[in-house]
């Protein structure tokens, strides 16, 4: 069985303090959603208050359109699994995993019998007897899961589960995860401060800053149409441009940053026309590396700049290329290692350029701290 | 050797031998063999010491079993009552100790905020401060027939009769409980503080109870801290003497006291010696069992 999970005007505070505030959204039933932002956030509270460790100052949380309000953690749907895991160091893999069983009064048998099936599911089959200290990181991952699912949880949450692993079994484990999601087809809600794992295992991403949600929306809207300065520059690399408005259309904005003059285009069931860009008004212009190239001729084109090249830095697939603009601002570029770069030396002028479609123009507003 | 004086210098290796040698030495080996030896021997007036009838004897060991050096027709009932019902009093004293500081360290531990938690230990250490004899007089103070307790009782209308909390050994309990507290209090808390936290909630999430989280999760962890407490707890609660002498009721007697009266009061040094060595044995002898019996490692205490 699979709940959709609602948070109504969640709002939480500690004194003057608003670890969230006025958060409202709709996790729908067997959706991978993720809450991404930066460590402060907020996102652990959210989930805490999922889970029923804490309880909003204000708004509800609904499960499956039952209002837990006053429902502790241990008579909710849910199952929590934690940033370091949590497993009980002094029993079994399959004692850890049938414990929610045996809390409930299962047989042995029974606990046994479901421990190999959960075991099963997250191959580590025969595991069993293994004491927790005995398995690899990635497979204390797998115990943390199998336990969390025994109970059939309506919405599983996970806090930053795979922060602890090296990079390669990271990534391994981001697909098994989304793997087990489709398998057993319950609502995951997954916390995370890598827009690595949101955007490769969610169906949909809460982008939060400073208590509240900036943006929810697929990765790739999330990726590519940002709705605010902060998504735009908090998810994956960008290169902002502070500037104003000149002129605007139903299909483009003309911007003015630092003497250039760049053209962005306005998609009709954009985000962007929700903005209302009108002209005079302070802007930033994002655009992200991969979508900057360097100009082969001196013809004159649309959204072209020039800016001295500081640095090269290799990064296996991509070579990653540092400027700086006449008027001081940074520019980063990332060009696939395929291509020919060799006559670029440090110091050197350079034409850049990019699409009116690759640019995106929103109000000013705060940016994410690296 | 020659490693250790290579990686701490001449110094600090001199000082670190002799400081721990004099300690195993002169302070537990030399004392104790002593007392081993001693306890074999007659109880004889100096002169005629080291003469010919100093020679080994179980003339002790035999007075403690049967009441005489010759005969085995009944055995020393007095004694060996007062010995076991020193351990056993020991045994109950420990879980009490063990029943009153748990819930305490692991408010402690796991729930006070910081500055709560120091406030608490500061306040659980400072009454340690006085003198152990003094504690046991103000405990008889409270406890006495006129005492502090029984009269704010009567004068509250709440009884018409004094209780006699000496005589039944209410005051001797809570005393030896008391004296021992933090020997028990540290070690728990210790262990405890070690859980981590996401451990409970990760109990309670998978809808675990309070009790089942402790039983499953908690103890098992604080273990060591549990062993460690109640092994000092009951070996120094089973040789205490300040505190029953000052709060034991008539008819009970300590075994402590009966070494104590063998060494002072009849001047025999080897019989007392021959007791001594009695207490300890049975006392390590219990505690090895009981660490066999749940299972602990000695090596986990020390943790």
């Amino acid at each position: 069985m699979s709940a959709d999970v609602e948070l109504q005007n969640i709002s939480i505070n500690f004194g003057d303090f608003y670890a969230a505030k006025d958060v409202s959204v709709l996790i729908k039933k067997g959706e991978f959603f993720s809450f991404l932002g930066p460590s402060g956030c907020g996102k652990t509270t959210i989930l805490r208050t999922i889970s029923g460790f804490l309880e909003p100052s204000q708004g509800q949380v609904l499960i499956g359109g039952a209002n837990m309000a006053g429902i502790g953690p241990n008579k909710r749907p849910t199952s929590l699994i934690f940033q370091n895991l949590a497993l009980f160091p002094l029993m079994s893999v399959a004692d850890n995993i049938s414990f929610s069983l045996e809390v409930r009064g299962h047989s042995k048998a029974d606990r046994r019998a479901r421990a190999e099936e959960l075991l099963g599911l997250v191959a580590l089959e025969g595991q069993g007897d293994k004491k927790v200290h005995e398995l690899s990181g990635g497979q204390r991952q797998r115990v943390a899961i199998a336990r969390a699912l025994a109970i059939e949880p309506e919405v599983l949450l996970l806090d930053e589960p795979l922060s602890a692993l090296d990079l390669k079994l990271r990534q391994k484990m981001r697909s098994e995860l989304r793997a087990i999601q489709k398998r057993v087809g319950i609502t995951f809600i997954y916390i995370t401060h890598d827009q690595g794992e949101a955007l490769t295992m969610s169906d949909r991403v809460a982008v939060m800053n400073e208590g509240r949600i900036e943006q929810v929306d697929t990765c790739q809207a999330v990726y590519e149409k940002p709705k605010t300065p902060f998504v735009a520059s908090f998810v994956g690399e960008n290169n902002p441009f502070s500037g104003e408005v000149t002129a605007c259309n139903d299909s483009h904005v003309e911007v003015l940053c630092d003497g250039n003059k760049f053209v962005a285009e306005i998609n009709g069931n954009d985000c962007q026309d929700a903005q209302k860009l009108v002209v005079g008004q302070k802007i930033i212009l994002f655009v992200r590396p991969e979508s900057i190239s360097i100009k082969k001729n001196k013809s004159k084109t649309q959204n072209s700049f020039s800016a001295q090249l500081n640095s090269i830095e290799f990064e296996g697939h991509l070579q990653n290329l540092f400027l700086t603009t006449q008027s001081g601002v940074k520019v980063r570029l990332s060009l696939p290692n395929a291509e020919d770069i060799d006559h670029l030396t440090a110091g050197q002028a350079t034409d850049l350029t990019f699409s009116a479609q690759k640019a995106v123009v929103l109000p000013e507003g705060n940016l994410a701290v690296d | 050797m020659q490693k250790f004086f290579a990686k701490n210098g001449p110094i600090i290796s001199t000082y670190f031998l002799i400081s721990i040698g004099f300690w195993i030495i002169f302070l537990i080996i030399i004392p104790q063999l002593y007392m081993l030896d001693l306890s074999f021997r007659p109880n004889l007036p100096p002169l005629l010491r080291g003469g010919e009838e100093d020679v080994y004897t179980l003339t002790h060991y035999k007075h403690f079993l049967f009441g005489s050096e010759t005969s085995k027709d009944a055995y020393n009932y007095v004694d060996l009552k007062v010995f076991f019902t020193t351990l056993a009093t020991a045994v109950v004293i420990t879980v009490l100790s063990l029943c009153f500081c748990y819930p305490i360290a692991f408010y402690i531990a796991k729930i006070a905020e910081h500055k709560t938690a120091r406030l608490l230990i500061v306040s659980l250490i400072v009454p340690f401060w006085i003198n152990e004899l003094l504690r046991a007089f103000a405990l008889r103070i409270l406890f006495a027939g006129e005492g502090v307790i029984n009269n704010a009782l009567i004068n509250a209308g709440l009884m018409d009769n004094a209780i006699n909390f000496i005589g039944q050994d209410v005051a001797l309990f809570t005393g030896l409980t008391y004296a021992y507290l933090l020997l028990m209090m540290f070690p728990l808390y210790n262990s405890l503080e070690s859980l981590d936290t996401n451990q409970l909630e990760a109990a309670k999430d998978l809808g675990s109870s309070t009790l089942r989280t402790h039983w499953r999760i908690v103890i098992p962890h604080a273990k060591a801290g549990i062993a460690s407490g109640s092994t000092m707890v009951f070996m120094l609660t089973a040789g205490a003497l300040a505190t029953p002498v000052v709060l034991s009721s008539p008819n009970t007697f300590w075994f402590t006291q009966l070494i104590y009266q063998w060494f002072n009061m009849n001047d025999n040094w080897s019989r007392g010696a021959a007791y001594s060595v009695l207490l300890l044995l049975v006392s390590v002898i219990f505690v090895l069992l009981m660490m066999k019996l749940f299972r602990v490692k000695v090596g986990e205490i020390v943790k």
